[in-house]
């Protein structure tokens, strides 16, 4: 009976956990592989790992919260996915009407521009400081479940972001220096 | 903070997962199920000539059920996509079914 409850308790939780997160790892996973298509083999291939694994995760975890843990999973997938098909991530994401989806303030005409460099900046940074931006402005992330996602120290992490932001910004400086 | 950071802020929003997606995550959950499953089945063929074999579809029970319970709680969330819902409860069924044989059949 115990058993019988335990289990019913894991599948509760490992729903929650879908729940929560299935948005996280989608935009993680897009905004990493840049199409739609690709980021929804790479989100349900995540879950099913998570699945297969949850219960070990969930012991280990001492009650922390385990979206780091789901976020490494894809951030590992990823890895494999440009490995195994020898593919680097897009330079544009296919789908600009992200920013029209999302945005629906005035000003959205001017800026799209903008946010559409800044887009295709983050795609020209290295994998590691492009995955550091997406979880930090995408998905909310602290440094410290960054840091975890990643498999990195807290201080390297910070270290991270800050030469990410700085080294978009110069790429920024630049496209506008040559227009 | 800074501007780049603004711009950032503006530009990586957080994206909606395709509707789509639940329903192909719940198909590779009933794939898992579907497969153990047939491993049971298989088993159950030869298992009353080798009793050494008993462990691996044990296995199977508890991976198969593991998968149809969080099938069917993923599954609650759209109620009303309930076109598969019959199959999958009759596949579940009887791994539970086979399952609680299995667990009688080992105590």
């Amino acid at each position: 009976m115990d058993e019988v409850a335990t289990k019913v308790e894991l599948d509760a939780a490992f729903t929650d956990l879908y729940r929560t997160h299935l948005r996280d790892v989608y935009s993680y996973a897009y905004y990493r592989i840049g199409n739609h298509h690709d980021a929804e083999d790479l989100t349900e291939q995540t879950f099913l790992q998570a699945y297969r694994h949850f219960e070990r995760a969930r012991r280990e975890s001492n009650g922390r919260p385990l979206r780091p843990w789901l976020l490494r999973i894809a951030h590992n997938l990823a890895a494999n996915y440009y490995r195994d098909r020898s593919r680097r991530p897009q330079t544009q994401l296919e789908d600009a009407a992200v920013i029209s989806d999302t945005h629906r303030t005035d000003d959205l005409v001017e800026r799209r521009e903008e946010l559409e460099e800044v887009l295709a900046g983050v795609s020209r940074l290295p994998d590691d400081r492009r995955e550091a931006l997406i979880m930090r402005f995408a998905l909310g992330m602290d440094n410290r479940e960054i840091a975890r996602a990643l498999g990195r120290s807290d201080g390297a992490t910070k270290v991270l972001l800050h030469r990410a932001i700085k080294q978009l910004e110069a790429d920024l400086r630049e496209e506008v220096r040559d227009e | 903070m800074s501007d780049v950071e603004r711009l950032l802020q503006s530009a990586l929003v957080p994206i909606e997962p395709p509707g789509t997606l639940t329903d192909r995550f719940e198909e590779a959950l009933s794939e898992l199920t579907g497969a153990a499953a047939e491993e049971l089945a298989d088993w159950e063929l030869r298992a009353m000539r080798d009793p050494r074999k008993w462990g691996r579809p044990a296995a199977a029970v508890v991976v198969g059920g593991a998968a149809g319970g969080a099938l069917i709680l993923v599954r609650t969330r759209q109620q009303q996509r309930r076109r598969q819902a019959r199959g999958i409860r009759a596949l579940q069924r009887s791994v539970r079914e086979v399952a609680g044989e299995v667990r009688g059949r080992l105590r």
